[in-house]
This record gives C-alpha cells, structure tokens and sequence, in this order.
C-alpha cells in the first residue's frame, strides 16, 4: 500500500554534530542517517565534519574514516571497496549506489547518507534484506534442462546466444534498483521488484535453458511482474549501468509474444 | 512483512526526483484528472437534457475563468496521457529504454504536450 511519510517509530530527528578537530578549506560535511537498536531512541541524523584533504576520493572512504577517528559505532557494510561485492549499496544524495565507486566529487554540498530505502533497518546503514533475497530464490536462479549434459564437455552456447546474457550477468545484487522502486516500495511484500526480475530474464534468455515456459508462467501474476510502471528510477540509479528497466520490458513482450 | 520493532528507512522524502519518475506520477495523476474531467464533460451533456435553465448554469459554471481553468488543464491531460501514452506502447514491444533515449522522449512528450494545448485554446479563443 502507498503510504507517503513514515511510520512513529521511523521518523528521523536531528542527530549530534561531530566537530572535527582540523577543520580546514576541504572540510566537507556528512550528514548520515543513524539508528541504534539498543538505545530505544528513533533515528537521527548525524552530522559529521570530514577534512578531505586526509581522506580517500569515494564515499566510503569517507565513511570508513569516520568509524575510524570520529566515531566507531558507525555502522555500515562493505567488503570489496571496488564495485564487484554489492555490499555497500546505500542512498547517498538522493539516489542509490554503492559507496565505493560514488566519488565524493561528484556531490554538491552536504552528503545525505542514507540506508536503502523503505527497507527494515538493522543498525545504522545496513538495512534486513531477507525479503529481497528470498525473492531472488523463488525464480530459481539456476540452470534448469531435461536434457542431460553432454559428456565430458560443457553445454555449449553459439557467441550470438552469449551475447544476449550481457548486461543481465554483471548484476551483483546489490539492490540498489530493487529499493529505488516506488512500486517494490508500496508492494515489495509481492513484487518481485527490478533486481529479481532482471536475474529472471536472465535464465528466461539463456539459450541452454529448457524452461523458459515454466520460468514466464511464474511471472504472469499482476503483482509479481505486472506491479512495474516503467518508472525507471531502478536503470537510472544501477551502479554497474545495467538497464533492469529494459529486462523487464523484454520479459513483458515475451509473455505477449507467447499468447 | 514483520520485522519487529525495526524502523522503516526513509524513502520518497530523500530520494531524488527525475525526470523519469516526475512524468511517471504524472501520468497516473492526468488519467485520474481525465476521469474526472469526463465526469464534468457527463454533467455538462446531463444539464443539456435537462432544460435550457440547467444547461444555463452549466455554461457559466464551465465558462467562468475557475471553469476555463480546469479545462486548460484537462486539455494538457489529454495530451500529456495521450503522448506518454505512446511512450507506454513503445516499451510494451521492448523500444526506448535507453536513459538518453528516456530523457528525450520525456521532454519531448511534455514539450509537445504544451505546445498542443497552447494551439487548441489558440484555436478556441480566436
């Protein structure tokens, strides 16, 4: 359901403002979105003085700063710090990517970080994406055939049918698009959502795969792939420039090819 | 979906508007307009069968510059719902959906949409 602002427990207040000791020229302020489960206390919006003339170029250098020299209860999650783990997928400056491949020199002003939208928070930036995923294991996101493997060599595919697999195989589920929707944000509960139904459309393409019938009937359900509008906020906010906007357009015409 | 007492992170109050999204809502808001507007286009023949006294007051309801208002603006509906609909159609036969191709077809769906408009009350009001 569309419910516009947030609920009692979720509102944000005014948070603390971390004073840096060294405040010079380069000084940039962070302002980041802060949620402590064991204090009983909303969430707040802290804000933090960051000198950039010591700190890495992208955002999470930034934030891995902060937990460092200012305050090491800052909570967030990352891991490859080069775009390839999806980890640190937040909303910084109003739209979603990944935090170390988003320069700070990209943003004008104060940095609004935020955790994924309209998602359960866990703790400061890391929000529960077990619906998300859950999501993503009942396409079933593996090759499915009939035929057995030919022996001693791998199912084989022509350069053409490898080709259309682009653009659908470099999604590293990061859920950026998934939680930029406004559709999977007021029916995440049965949308299937962007993120899950380019990962669809990427089984449903594979040549190799014997059950792209099955994989469409699945989908043909008014809110699990039908919920999507064309709104296109999940293509303008992939950070690997992927277009889940299209995959979903394709795995429409499909079903409308089929009837 | 329970996920205890957990807080819900913030969603359209942070989240940038685009121009993709902007005409998305939009869309939606000038079919809705489009429903109503046929509700007062419904009045306004009912009022004709009703007698010349009914269809008087319909014509000065619709006529005053509040009435020219809201018709201005069912007009740009019209158009805007029209052209964006073409839009819908194009990405149901899986074209257009590049971000530049996007950003095009966006601005040229409201520019012609005001274009339109301006020349139908062009029309109407010489």
């Amino acid at each position: 359901m569309v419910q516009l602002t947030l609920p009692a427990n979720s509102r944000v207040a005014e948070g603390r403002h971390h004073r840096s000791a060294d405040a010079g020229a380069k000084t940039r302020l962070f302002k980041i979105y802060r949620y402590d489960p064991d204090s009983g206390r909303t969430p707040r919006l802290d804000t933090f003085e960051v000198d950039l003339a010591t700190c890495g170029p992208m955002v999470l250098d930034a934030l891995i700063k902060i937990k460092n020299e200012i305050d090491p209860t800052l909570t967030f999650r990352r891991s490859c710090r080069e775009g390839v783990c999806g980890s640190c997928a937040m909303n910084i400056d109003g739209t979603n990517t990944l935090a170390c491949t988003k320069p700070i020199a990209d943003i004008r002003g104060p940095v609004a970080v935020y955790p994924l939208p309209h998602m359960p928070v866990v703790k400061d930036l890391v929000t529960d994406l077990t619906v998300p995923y859950a999501q993503y294991a009942s396409i079933q996101p593996w090759l499915q055939a009939t035929t057995p493997p030919p022996t001693n060599r791998e199912r084989r595919q022509s350069i053409e049918d490898r080709a259309e697999l682009d653009g659908l195989w470099e999604c590293v589920l990061c859920f950026c698009c998934q939680t930029s929707c406004p559709s999977y944000w007021w029916n995440g509960d049965r949308y299937l959502g962007p993120a899950v139904l380019l990962q669809a459309y990427r089984w449903i393409a594979d040549s190799r795969d014997e059950f792209t019938g099955e994989r469409l009937d699945d989908l043909e359900d008014p809110f699990r792939l039908y919920r999507c509008h064309t709104i296109m906020n999940c293509t303008n906010t992939c950070p690997k420039g992927l277009n889940p906007g299209r995959a979903i357009g394709e795995i429409k015409a499909a079903l409308a090819r089929r009837r | 979906m329970t996920t205890g007492d957990r807080p819900l992170s913030p969603h359209v109050s942070i989240y940038r508007k685009q121009i993709t999204s902007v005409l998305s809502i939009l869309h939606r808001i000038t079919g809705v307009a489009l429903s109503l507007g046929g509700l007062l286009f419904l009045y306004w023949i009912v009022a004709a069968a009703y007698g010349p006294q009914a269809f008087g007051t319909a014509q000065s309801v619709i006529g005053s510059p509040v009435g020219r208002l809201v018709l201005i603006g069912f007009t740009f509906s019209l158009f805007y719902h029209l052209l964006n609909g073409i839009r819908h159609l194009s990405w149901d036969v899986g074209l257009g959906f590049e971000l530049a191709t996007l950003r095009v077809t966006g601005w040229s769906v409201v520019a012609l949409a005001v274009v339109l408009t301006g020349l139908t009350w062009l029309v109407v009001l010489l």
